[in-house]
Protein backbone atom coordinates (compact mmCIF):
# COMPACT_ATOMS: atom_id res chain seq x y z
CA UNK A 1 0.00 0.00 0.00
CA UNK A 2 3.15 2.12 -0.09
CA UNK A 3 2.47 5.12 -2.42
CA UNK A 4 4.10 7.93 -3.47
CA UNK A 5 2.60 10.96 -1.52
CA UNK A 6 0.12 13.59 -2.71
CA UNK A 7 -0.73 16.64 -1.84
CA UNK A 8 -4.50 15.13 -1.25
CA UNK A 9 -5.08 11.71 -0.45
CA UNK A 10 -7.62 10.54 -2.39
CA UNK A 11 -10.07 8.14 -0.66
CA UNK A 12 -8.21 4.80 -1.04
CA UNK A 13 -9.39 1.55 -2.43
CA UNK A 14 -8.68 -1.42 -0.58
CA UNK A 15 -9.36 -5.29 -1.05
CA UNK A 16 -11.92 -6.61 1.35
CA UNK A 17 -12.32 -10.56 1.88
CA UNK A 18 -15.89 -11.77 1.22
CA UNK A 19 -15.60 -13.74 4.66
CA UNK A 20 -14.16 -12.59 7.67
CA UNK A 21 -11.69 -15.67 7.66
CA UNK A 22 -10.18 -14.98 4.82
CA UNK A 23 -7.44 -13.07 5.82
CA UNK A 24 -5.54 -10.71 3.05
CA UNK A 25 -2.15 -9.88 4.40
CA UNK A 26 -1.37 -5.89 4.31
CA UNK A 27 2.25 -6.65 3.36
CA UNK A 28 0.86 -8.32 0.27
CA UNK A 29 1.49 -12.02 0.99
CA UNK A 30 -0.41 -14.52 0.03
CA UNK A 31 -4.16 -14.93 1.42
CA UNK A 32 -4.89 -17.76 4.16
CA UNK A 33 -7.54 -19.17 5.30
CA UNK A 34 -7.43 -18.45 9.46
CA UNK A 35 -8.89 -20.92 11.53
CA UNK A 36 -9.19 -21.65 15.39
CA UNK A 37 -7.86 -24.30 17.69
CA UNK A 38 -9.25 -25.24 21.12
CA UNK A 39 -6.43 -25.86 23.54
CA UNK A 40 -8.62 -28.31 25.72
CA UNK A 41 -9.89 -30.56 22.97
CA UNK A 42 -7.91 -29.89 20.03
CA UNK A 43 -11.22 -29.30 17.90
CA UNK A 44 -10.56 -27.01 14.76
CA UNK A 45 -12.90 -24.55 13.37
CA UNK A 46 -12.83 -22.27 10.10
CA UNK A 47 -12.79 -18.56 11.35
CA UNK A 48 -13.27 -17.80 15.30
CA UNK A 49 -15.52 -19.29 17.58
CA UNK A 50 -16.93 -17.50 21.26
CA UNK A 51 -16.17 -21.23 22.96
CA UNK A 52 -15.67 -24.48 21.83
CA UNK A 53 -18.76 -26.17 20.27
CA UNK A 54 -17.32 -29.66 21.21
CA UNK A 55 -15.88 -29.41 24.78
CA UNK A 56 -17.22 -25.96 25.43
CA UNK A 57 -13.87 -24.93 26.97
CA UNK A 58 -14.32 -20.72 26.93
CA UNK A 59 -10.11 -20.20 27.13
CA UNK A 60 -9.25 -18.22 24.37
CA UNK A 61 -8.29 -20.47 21.09
CA UNK A 62 -5.18 -20.81 19.33
CA UNK A 63 -5.35 -18.53 16.28
CA UNK A 64 -3.83 -20.69 13.14
CA UNK A 65 -3.21 -20.42 9.71
CA UNK A 66 -4.97 -22.90 7.05
CA UNK A 67 -3.53 -24.67 5.00
CA UNK A 68 -3.92 -23.66 1.30
CA UNK A 69 -4.06 -27.50 0.18
CA UNK A 70 -6.65 -30.18 0.47
CA UNK A 71 -8.97 -32.96 -0.07
CA UNK A 72 -11.95 -32.83 -2.62
CA UNK A 73 -14.99 -34.58 0.21
CA UNK A 74 -17.96 -34.01 -1.63
CA UNK A 75 -20.23 -31.79 -4.60
CA UNK A 76 -22.66 -31.50 -6.12
CA UNK A 77 -23.36 -29.64 -9.76
CA UNK A 78 -25.64 -26.64 -9.02
CA UNK A 79 -27.50 -25.86 -12.30
CA UNK A 80 -30.80 -23.94 -10.18
CA UNK A 81 -29.26 -21.25 -7.61
CA UNK A 82 -30.92 -18.09 -6.32
CA UNK A 83 -31.46 -15.30 -8.85
CA UNK A 84 -28.65 -13.51 -10.23
CA UNK A 85 -26.11 -16.47 -9.71
CA UNK A 86 -24.13 -17.97 -12.58
CA UNK A 87 -24.75 -21.73 -13.02
CA UNK A 88 -23.52 -24.24 -13.46
CA UNK A 89 -21.22 -24.33 -11.11
CA UNK A 90 -19.77 -26.86 -9.00
CA UNK A 91 -20.35 -26.79 -4.97
CA UNK A 92 -17.79 -28.89 -2.80
CA UNK A 93 -16.67 -29.62 0.60
CA UNK A 94 -13.39 -29.73 0.74
CA UNK A 95 -11.30 -31.24 3.64
CA UNK A 96 -8.03 -29.17 5.01
CA UNK A 97 -5.39 -31.15 6.77
CA UNK A 98 -6.11 -29.26 10.24
CA UNK A 99 -9.05 -31.08 10.14
CA UNK A 100 -11.00 -28.58 9.18
CA UNK A 101 -13.78 -28.82 6.18
CA UNK A 102 -14.47 -25.73 4.11
CA UNK A 103 -17.60 -25.15 1.81
CA UNK A 104 -16.88 -23.86 -1.37
CA UNK A 105 -16.59 -23.92 -5.30
CA UNK A 106 -14.01 -25.95 -7.19
CA UNK A 107 -13.21 -23.94 -10.36
CA UNK A 108 -10.79 -24.69 -13.23
CA UNK A 109 -12.88 -28.27 -14.04
CA UNK A 110 -15.65 -28.38 -16.49
CA UNK A 111 -19.07 -28.70 -14.04
CA UNK A 112 -19.33 -32.54 -14.69
CA UNK A 113 -19.74 -34.92 -12.08
CA UNK A 114 -16.80 -37.29 -14.58
CA UNK A 115 -14.16 -34.43 -13.51
CA UNK A 116 -14.58 -34.79 -10.26
CA UNK A 117 -12.78 -37.57 -8.06
CA UNK A 118 -13.44 -37.90 -4.31
CA UNK A 119 -10.22 -37.35 -2.64
CA UNK A 120 -8.60 -35.92 -5.61
CA UNK A 121 -5.98 -32.95 -4.74
CA UNK A 122 -7.16 -29.09 -4.69
CA UNK A 123 -5.25 -25.73 -3.73
CA UNK A 124 -6.61 -22.79 -3.25
CA UNK A 125 -6.79 -19.66 -5.27
CA UNK A 126 -8.48 -16.36 -4.76
CA UNK A 127 -9.13 -13.60 -6.83
CA UNK A 128 -11.37 -10.35 -7.17
CA UNK A 129 -14.69 -10.62 -8.06
CA UNK A 130 -16.74 -7.54 -8.11
CA UNK A 131 -16.46 -4.30 -6.30
CA UNK A 132 -18.91 -3.46 -3.22
CA UNK A 133 -21.12 -0.25 -2.79
CA UNK A 134 -17.51 1.93 -1.75
CA UNK A 135 -15.34 0.72 -4.18
CA UNK A 136 -13.56 -1.45 -2.66
CA UNK A 137 -12.18 -4.60 -4.72
CA UNK A 138 -14.06 -7.94 -3.03
CA UNK A 139 -11.97 -11.14 -2.76
CA UNK A 140 -13.20 -14.44 -3.07
CA UNK A 141 -11.47 -18.11 -2.98
CA UNK A 142 -11.90 -21.45 -4.43
CA UNK A 143 -10.13 -24.39 -5.22
CA UNK A 144 -8.53 -26.22 -8.07
CA UNK A 145 -7.41 -29.44 -8.97
CA UNK A 146 -4.03 -29.15 -7.88
CA UNK B 1 -45.37 -37.70 32.08
CA UNK B 2 -48.71 -39.25 31.34
CA UNK B 3 -50.32 -41.09 27.83
CA UNK B 4 -51.64 -39.01 25.35
CA UNK B 5 -53.72 -39.59 22.33
CA UNK B 6 -54.46 -38.04 18.59
CA UNK B 7 -58.00 -37.69 18.78
CA UNK B 8 -58.54 -35.85 15.47
CA UNK B 9 -56.86 -34.86 12.36
CA UNK B 10 -57.27 -32.97 9.23
CA UNK B 11 -55.49 -31.86 6.66
CA UNK B 12 -55.93 -29.71 3.10
CA UNK B 13 -54.74 -30.80 -0.37
CA UNK B 14 -51.35 -29.35 -0.56
CA UNK B 15 -51.36 -26.95 -4.09
CA UNK B 16 -51.46 -23.33 -4.72
CA UNK B 17 -54.33 -21.45 -3.29
CA UNK B 18 -53.26 -18.10 -3.96
CA UNK B 19 -57.01 -16.34 -3.55
CA UNK B 20 -56.58 -17.84 0.03
CA UNK B 21 -55.12 -16.27 2.90
CA UNK B 22 -52.90 -18.25 5.19
CA UNK B 23 -55.47 -18.21 8.31
CA UNK B 24 -58.30 -19.73 5.69
CA UNK B 25 -55.78 -22.59 5.10
CA UNK B 26 -55.41 -22.95 8.66
CA UNK B 27 -58.82 -22.73 9.71
CA UNK B 28 -59.66 -25.42 7.23
CA UNK B 29 -57.63 -27.62 8.32
CA UNK B 30 -58.18 -27.20 11.98
CA UNK B 31 -62.42 -27.37 11.32
CA UNK B 32 -62.11 -30.68 9.86
CA UNK B 33 -59.90 -31.87 12.95
CA UNK B 34 -62.07 -30.80 15.27
CA UNK B 35 -64.80 -32.39 13.22
CA UNK B 36 -62.73 -35.69 12.92
CA UNK B 37 -62.55 -35.58 16.84
CA UNK B 38 -66.02 -34.62 17.57
CA UNK B 39 -65.02 -31.56 19.21
CA UNK B 40 -65.48 -27.77 19.13
CA UNK B 41 -62.96 -24.88 19.52
CA UNK B 42 -64.77 -24.51 23.62
CA UNK B 43 -63.23 -27.81 24.14
CA UNK B 44 -59.62 -26.81 22.75
CA UNK B 45 -57.22 -25.37 26.16
CA UNK B 46 -54.25 -24.49 24.10
CA UNK B 47 -53.06 -23.81 20.58
CA UNK B 48 -49.71 -24.42 19.02
CA UNK B 49 -49.30 -22.76 15.52
CA UNK B 50 -46.35 -23.54 13.23
CA UNK B 51 -45.65 -21.56 9.89
CA UNK B 52 -42.20 -20.79 8.73
CA UNK B 53 -42.98 -17.22 7.38
CA UNK B 54 -45.17 -15.71 9.49
CA UNK B 55 -44.65 -16.72 12.84
CA UNK B 56 -43.13 -12.87 13.72
CA UNK B 57 -46.86 -11.78 12.58
CA UNK B 58 -48.99 -13.70 15.23
CA UNK B 59 -50.39 -16.27 12.37
CA UNK B 60 -51.56 -18.47 15.58
CA UNK B 61 -54.01 -15.49 16.60
CA UNK B 62 -55.18 -14.43 13.39
CA UNK B 63 -56.38 -18.20 12.33
CA UNK B 64 -58.36 -17.90 15.71
CA UNK B 65 -59.65 -14.99 14.84
CA UNK B 66 -61.36 -16.33 12.02
CA UNK B 67 -62.92 -19.77 14.02
CA UNK B 68 -62.90 -19.05 17.42
CA UNK B 69 -61.22 -16.77 19.77
CA UNK B 70 -61.63 -18.11 22.89
CA UNK B 71 -58.49 -16.76 24.90
CA UNK B 72 -56.57 -19.63 25.19
CA UNK B 73 -52.17 -19.45 25.45
CA UNK B 74 -51.19 -19.76 21.67
CA UNK B 75 -47.51 -20.74 21.00
CA UNK B 76 -46.31 -19.64 17.37
CA UNK B 77 -43.57 -21.39 16.38
CA UNK B 78 -40.84 -21.56 13.79
CA UNK B 79 -38.00 -24.47 13.38
CA UNK B 80 -37.20 -24.74 9.98
CA UNK B 81 -38.64 -27.47 7.98
CA UNK B 82 -39.35 -29.05 11.25
CA UNK B 83 -41.94 -26.12 12.31
CA UNK B 84 -45.44 -27.95 11.77
CA UNK B 85 -43.78 -31.19 13.66
CA UNK B 86 -42.55 -28.98 16.76
CA UNK B 87 -45.90 -27.14 17.43
CA UNK B 88 -47.14 -30.72 17.23
CA UNK B 89 -44.69 -31.59 19.86
CA UNK B 90 -45.24 -28.34 21.74
CA UNK B 91 -49.16 -29.22 22.15
CA UNK B 92 -48.29 -33.19 23.10
CA UNK B 93 -45.74 -31.81 25.92
CA UNK B 94 -48.40 -29.35 26.99
CA UNK B 95 -50.89 -32.21 27.55
CA UNK B 96 -48.22 -34.98 28.48
CA UNK B 97 -46.94 -32.41 31.30
CA UNK B 98 -50.50 -32.51 33.06
CA UNK B 99 -51.05 -28.72 32.49
CA UNK B 100 -54.06 -28.87 29.85
CA UNK B 101 -56.05 -32.20 28.80
CA UNK B 102 -56.60 -31.09 25.32
CA UNK B 103 -54.37 -29.08 22.54
CA UNK B 104 -54.46 -28.18 19.11
CA UNK B 105 -51.35 -28.51 16.62
CA UNK B 106 -51.87 -26.43 13.20
CA UNK B 107 -49.35 -26.00 10.47
CA UNK B 108 -49.83 -24.08 7.59
CA UNK B 109 -47.50 -22.60 4.92
CA UNK B 110 -48.41 -20.28 1.75
CA UNK B 111 -45.23 -20.68 -0.26
CA UNK B 112 -46.74 -20.37 -3.82
CA UNK B 113 -43.83 -20.19 -6.21
CA UNK B 114 -41.15 -18.86 -3.88
CA UNK B 115 -39.23 -22.48 -4.10
CA UNK B 116 -37.31 -24.05 -1.72
CA UNK B 117 -34.39 -20.95 -3.36
CA UNK B 118 -36.51 -18.85 -1.26
CA UNK B 119 -34.85 -17.01 1.87
CA UNK B 120 -31.50 -15.69 2.61
CA UNK B 121 -31.11 -12.62 1.87
CA UNK B 122 -30.54 -9.69 4.60
CA UNK B 123 -29.20 -6.93 5.28
CA UNK B 124 -25.77 -5.30 3.63
CA UNK B 125 -23.87 -5.35 0.56
CA UNK B 126 -25.00 -7.66 -1.89
CA UNK B 127 -21.29 -7.53 -3.37
CA UNK B 128 -20.66 -9.91 -0.21
CA UNK B 129 -22.82 -12.65 -1.31
CA UNK B 130 -21.40 -16.21 -1.19
CA UNK B 131 -23.74 -18.09 -3.30
CA UNK B 132 -22.10 -19.60 -5.79
CA UNK B 133 -19.11 -18.00 -4.93
CA UNK B 134 -17.92 -19.74 -2.05
CA UNK B 135 -20.32 -23.14 -3.17
CA UNK B 136 -24.42 -23.13 -1.89
CA UNK B 137 -26.27 -22.73 1.26
CA UNK B 138 -29.24 -23.87 -0.68
CA UNK B 139 -30.71 -26.52 0.17
CA UNK B 140 -30.86 -28.43 -3.41
CA UNK B 141 -26.74 -28.24 -2.60
CA UNK B 142 -26.73 -29.68 0.30
CA UNK B 143 -28.89 -32.58 -0.23
CA UNK B 144 -27.07 -32.89 -3.48
CA UNK B 145 -23.62 -32.90 -1.46
CA UNK B 146 -25.58 -35.47 1.41
CA UNK B 147 -26.19 -37.64 -1.64
CA UNK B 148 -22.78 -37.78 -3.02
CA UNK B 149 -21.72 -38.24 0.62
CA UNK B 150 -23.56 -41.85 0.63
CA UNK B 151 -22.09 -42.49 -3.25
CA UNK B 152 -18.60 -41.86 -2.02
CA UNK B 153 -18.79 -44.43 1.38
CA UNK B 154 -20.56 -47.30 0.08
CA UNK B 155 -21.32 -46.61 -4.29
CA UNK B 156 -24.93 -45.59 -4.53
CA UNK B 157 -26.02 -44.90 -7.76
CA UNK B 158 -27.48 -41.64 -8.96
CA UNK B 159 -30.60 -44.49 -10.39
CA UNK B 160 -30.86 -45.94 -7.10
CA UNK B 161 -31.70 -42.31 -5.49
CA UNK B 162 -34.29 -41.52 -8.87
CA UNK B 163 -36.21 -45.29 -7.91
CA UNK B 164 -37.06 -43.37 -4.49
CA UNK B 165 -38.99 -40.35 -6.85
CA UNK B 166 -40.08 -43.63 -9.07
CA UNK B 167 -41.91 -45.29 -5.50
CA UNK B 168 -42.98 -42.44 -4.00
CA UNK B 169 -44.90 -41.21 -7.46
CA UNK B 170 -46.40 -44.08 -7.47
CA UNK B 171 -47.55 -43.69 -4.01
CA UNK B 172 -49.19 -40.62 -4.72
CA UNK B 173 -51.58 -42.21 -7.16
CA UNK B 174 -53.96 -43.13 -3.97
CA UNK B 175 -53.86 -39.56 -1.99
CA UNK B 176 -55.88 -37.41 -2.65
CA UNK B 177 -53.95 -34.66 -0.55
CA UNK B 178 -51.06 -34.80 -2.77
CA UNK B 179 -50.08 -32.00 -4.78
CA UNK B 180 -49.09 -33.79 -7.77
CA UNK B 181 -50.57 -37.73 -8.06
CA UNK B 182 -48.39 -38.37 -11.17
CA UNK B 183 -46.78 -41.34 -11.64
CA UNK B 184 -43.08 -41.22 -13.37
CA UNK B 185 -40.63 -43.29 -14.48
CA UNK B 186 -37.38 -43.84 -13.66
CA UNK B 187 -35.76 -42.66 -17.49
CA UNK B 188 -38.37 -39.66 -16.92
CA UNK B 189 -36.47 -38.90 -13.65
CA UNK B 190 -32.71 -39.41 -14.75
CA UNK B 191 -33.87 -37.68 -17.61
CA UNK B 192 -35.55 -34.49 -16.16
CA UNK B 193 -33.13 -31.95 -15.73
CA UNK B 194 -30.74 -31.53 -13.41
CA UNK B 195 -31.29 -28.91 -10.17
CA UNK B 196 -28.25 -30.32 -8.55
CA UNK B 197 -26.72 -33.24 -8.94
CA UNK B 198 -27.56 -36.19 -8.81
CA UNK B 199 -31.26 -34.59 -7.99
CA UNK B 200 -32.97 -33.71 -11.02
CA UNK B 201 -36.45 -31.71 -11.07
CA UNK B 202 -38.88 -35.16 -10.28
CA UNK B 203 -36.05 -35.57 -7.35
CA UNK B 204 -36.93 -32.47 -5.65
CA UNK B 205 -39.87 -31.87 -3.44
CA UNK B 206 -42.87 -28.95 -5.18
CA UNK B 207 -43.25 -25.80 -3.03
CA UNK B 208 -46.56 -24.97 -2.75
CA UNK B 209 -49.47 -24.19 0.07
CA UNK B 210 -51.39 -26.29 2.49
CA UNK B 211 -52.14 -26.80 6.36
CA UNK B 212 -52.65 -29.80 8.65
CA UNK B 213 -54.41 -29.84 12.15
CA UNK B 214 -54.60 -32.39 14.68
CA UNK B 215 -56.38 -32.74 18.42
CA UNK B 216 -54.45 -34.08 20.63
CA UNK B 217 -56.10 -34.66 24.42
CA UNK B 218 -55.22 -37.10 27.96
CA UNK B 219 -55.19 -40.63 27.17
CA UNK B 220 -57.93 -40.85 29.76
CA UNK B 221 -60.11 -38.08 28.32
CA UNK B 222 -59.85 -39.29 24.82
CA UNK B 223 -62.17 -42.06 25.21
CA UNK B 224 -65.02 -39.31 26.04
CA UNK B 225 -64.39 -38.66 21.85
CA UNK B 226 -63.29 -41.53 20.12
CA UNK B 227 -63.09 -45.08 20.33
CA UNK B 228 -59.48 -44.98 18.34
CA UNK B 229 -57.34 -42.65 19.70
CA UNK B 230 -53.89 -42.91 18.39
CA UNK B 231 -51.28 -42.99 21.36
CA UNK B 232 -48.46 -40.89 21.35
CA UNK B 233 -45.48 -43.15 22.07
CA UNK B 234 -42.99 -41.22 21.32
CA UNK B 235 -42.14 -37.48 20.51
CA UNK B 236 -38.60 -36.27 20.15
CA UNK B 237 -36.77 -32.85 18.75
CA UNK B 238 -32.96 -33.28 18.70
CA UNK B 239 -30.92 -30.40 17.59
CA UNK B 240 -27.48 -30.89 15.44
CA UNK B 241 -24.58 -31.75 17.99
CA UNK B 242 -21.13 -30.92 17.54
CA UNK B 243 -19.66 -33.23 14.64
CA UNK B 244 -16.36 -32.67 12.46
CA UNK B 245 -18.25 -30.96 9.37
CA UNK B 246 -21.23 -29.88 10.81
CA UNK B 247 -20.50 -26.13 10.46
CA UNK B 248 -19.89 -26.36 6.83
CA UNK B 249 -21.90 -29.19 5.58
CA UNK B 250 -25.25 -29.96 7.70
CA UNK B 251 -24.77 -33.16 9.01
CA UNK B 252 -28.52 -34.33 8.70
CA UNK B 253 -27.29 -37.99 9.87
CA UNK B 254 -26.46 -37.62 13.48
CA UNK B 255 -29.20 -35.67 14.43
CA UNK B 256 -31.94 -38.01 12.76
CA UNK B 257 -30.00 -41.35 14.26
CA UNK B 258 -29.74 -39.58 17.80
CA UNK B 259 -33.25 -38.38 17.48
CA UNK B 260 -34.34 -41.99 16.38
CA UNK B 261 -31.91 -43.61 19.51
CA UNK B 262 -34.11 -41.40 22.07
CA UNK B 263 -37.68 -42.28 20.24
CA UNK B 264 -37.40 -46.31 19.98
CA UNK B 265 -35.84 -46.28 23.52
CA UNK B 266 -39.25 -44.21 25.04
CA UNK B 267 -41.42 -45.96 22.73
CA UNK B 268 -39.80 -49.27 24.15
CA UNK B 269 -39.62 -50.82 20.62
CA UNK B 270 -37.30 -51.36 17.49
CA UNK B 271 -37.29 -50.78 14.17
CA UNK B 272 -38.40 -53.96 13.15
CA UNK B 273 -41.79 -52.92 15.33
CA UNK B 274 -42.41 -50.39 12.55
CA UNK B 275 -45.47 -50.74 10.04
CA UNK B 276 -45.00 -47.71 8.25
CA UNK B 277 -42.76 -44.47 8.15
CA UNK B 278 -43.26 -41.29 6.61
CA UNK B 279 -39.90 -39.77 6.83
CA UNK B 280 -38.38 -36.17 5.36
CA UNK B 281 -37.81 -37.14 1.49
CA UNK B 282 -37.80 -33.61 0.49
CA UNK B 283 -34.86 -34.42 -1.83
CA UNK B 284 -34.75 -38.25 -2.92
CA UNK B 285 -31.09 -38.36 -1.96
CA UNK B 286 -32.62 -37.26 1.70
CA UNK B 287 -34.75 -40.49 1.74
CA UNK B 288 -31.58 -42.92 0.86
CA UNK B 289 -29.75 -41.85 3.77
CA UNK B 290 -32.41 -42.19 6.36
CA UNK B 291 -33.30 -45.47 5.74
CA UNK B 292 -30.27 -46.01 7.56
CA UNK B 293 -30.11 -43.52 9.79
CA UNK B 294 -33.59 -44.64 10.96
CA UNK B 295 -31.95 -47.92 11.31
CA UNK B 296 -34.72 -49.98 9.22
CA UNK B 297 -31.37 -51.50 7.55
CA UNK B 298 -28.18 -52.09 8.18
CA UNK B 299 -25.33 -49.56 7.10
CA UNK B 300 -25.01 -49.24 3.26
CA UNK B 301 -27.87 -50.98 2.82
CA UNK B 302 -30.15 -48.42 1.70
CA UNK B 303 -29.45 -48.45 -1.97
CA UNK B 304 -30.27 -52.41 -1.89
CA UNK B 305 -33.79 -51.72 0.05
CA UNK B 306 -34.86 -49.43 -3.10
CA UNK B 307 -33.68 -51.95 -5.32
CA UNK B 308 -35.83 -54.82 -3.91
CA UNK B 309 -38.82 -52.38 -3.39
CA UNK B 310 -38.90 -53.15 -0.04
CA UNK B 311 -39.81 -49.50 0.98
CA UNK B 312 -43.00 -49.82 -1.64
CA UNK B 313 -46.68 -49.85 -0.12
CA UNK B 314 -46.79 -53.90 0.19
CA UNK B 315 -43.45 -54.61 0.60
CA UNK B 316 -41.67 -55.21 4.51
CA UNK B 317 -41.84 -51.46 5.73
CA UNK B 318 -43.80 -48.95 3.57
CA UNK B 319 -41.82 -45.42 2.91
CA UNK B 320 -43.94 -42.43 2.57
CA UNK B 321 -47.01 -44.39 1.77
CA UNK B 322 -48.36 -40.55 1.18
CA UNK B 323 -46.44 -39.98 -1.67
CA UNK B 324 -43.93 -38.23 0.66
CA UNK B 325 -42.82 -34.60 0.32
CA UNK B 326 -41.48 -35.18 -3.48
CA UNK B 327 -45.36 -35.87 -4.38
CA UNK B 328 -47.46 -34.45 -1.34
CA UNK B 329 -45.60 -31.18 -1.32
CA UNK B 330 -43.59 -29.36 1.23
CA UNK B 331 -45.70 -26.44 2.72
CA UNK B 332 -42.92 -26.20 5.45
CA UNK B 333 -45.21 -25.23 8.50
CA UNK B 334 -47.79 -27.66 7.47
CA UNK B 335 -45.54 -30.44 6.78
CA UNK B 336 -44.91 -31.88 10.26
CA UNK B 337 -48.88 -31.65 11.20
CA UNK B 338 -49.48 -33.47 7.72
CA UNK B 339 -47.35 -36.75 8.20
CA UNK B 340 -48.81 -37.06 11.73
CA UNK B 341 -52.18 -37.19 10.14
CA UNK B 342 -50.89 -39.66 7.54
CA UNK B 343 -49.72 -42.29 9.87
CA UNK B 344 -52.58 -41.72 11.82
CA UNK B 345 -55.19 -42.67 9.13
CA UNK B 346 -53.22 -45.66 8.52
CA UNK B 347 -53.47 -46.91 12.03
CA UNK B 348 -56.84 -46.50 11.96
CA UNK B 349 -57.46 -48.26 8.49
CA UNK B 350 -58.90 -44.98 7.21
CA UNK B 351 -55.95 -44.94 4.69
CA UNK B 352 -58.12 -45.82 1.22
CA UNK B 353 -56.14 -47.55 -1.76
CA UNK B 354 -52.94 -46.63 -0.14
CA UNK B 355 -53.68 -48.69 3.48
CA UNK B 356 -50.37 -49.94 5.04
CA UNK B 357 -52.42 -53.11 5.77
CA UNK B 358 -52.92 -53.74 9.37
CA UNK B 359 -50.24 -51.42 10.59
CA UNK B 360 -50.26 -50.85 14.15
CA UNK B 361 -47.21 -48.61 15.00
CA UNK B 362 -46.07 -45.69 12.73
CA UNK B 363 -43.11 -43.19 12.58
CA UNK B 364 -43.41 -39.58 11.21
CA UNK B 365 -39.76 -37.85 11.48
CA UNK B 366 -39.06 -34.54 10.00
CA UNK B 367 -36.01 -32.91 9.78
CA UNK B 368 -35.27 -28.64 9.32
CA UNK B 369 -31.65 -27.65 8.37
CA UNK B 370 -29.83 -25.56 10.66
CA UNK B 371 -30.78 -27.82 12.36
CA UNK B 372 -33.72 -30.11 14.16
CA UNK B 373 -35.13 -33.04 13.73
CA UNK B 374 -38.31 -34.37 15.46
CA UNK B 375 -39.97 -38.30 16.01
CA UNK B 376 -43.31 -39.09 16.83
CA UNK B 377 -44.01 -42.81 16.65
CA UNK B 378 -47.51 -43.30 17.04
CA UNK B 379 -49.78 -46.50 18.06
CA UNK B 380 -52.80 -48.36 17.98
ZN1 LIG C 1 -12.71 -27.99 22.76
Amino acid sequence: MAEAPTAEKPQEKTQKPIVPFLRIPADGGKPYLQGSRCKDCGATYLGGRMACSKCFSTEPMEDIKLSDKGELHVFSIVHQSAPGVPTPYVAAIVDLPEGVSVRCNIAGVEPDPQNLKFGMPVQMTTETIRTDREGNDVVAFSFRPA
Amino acid sequence: MRDVAVIGVGMIKFGRYPEKTVPELAAQAILLALKDAGATMKDIELMTSGNLYQSNAMIGQRILQVIGQTGIPIINVANACATGSTAFREAYMSVASGAYDMALAVGSEQMGKMGLLGGGGGGGDPAYSTEGVLGSGLMPAVFGMAGVEHMRKYGTTQEQFAKVSVKNHKHSMHNPYSQYQTEVGLEDVLNARVVSWPNTLYMCCPTGDGAAAAIVCSMDKARQFTTKPIRIAASVLTSDPWTQRDLTMPDINTLTRNAAKEAYEKAGITPEDLDLIELHDCFATAEILHYENLGICGEGEAGRMIDEGATTVGGKIPVNASGGLLSKGHPLGATGVANVCEVVWHLRGEAGNRQVEGAKVGLAHVIGLGSACTIQVLEK
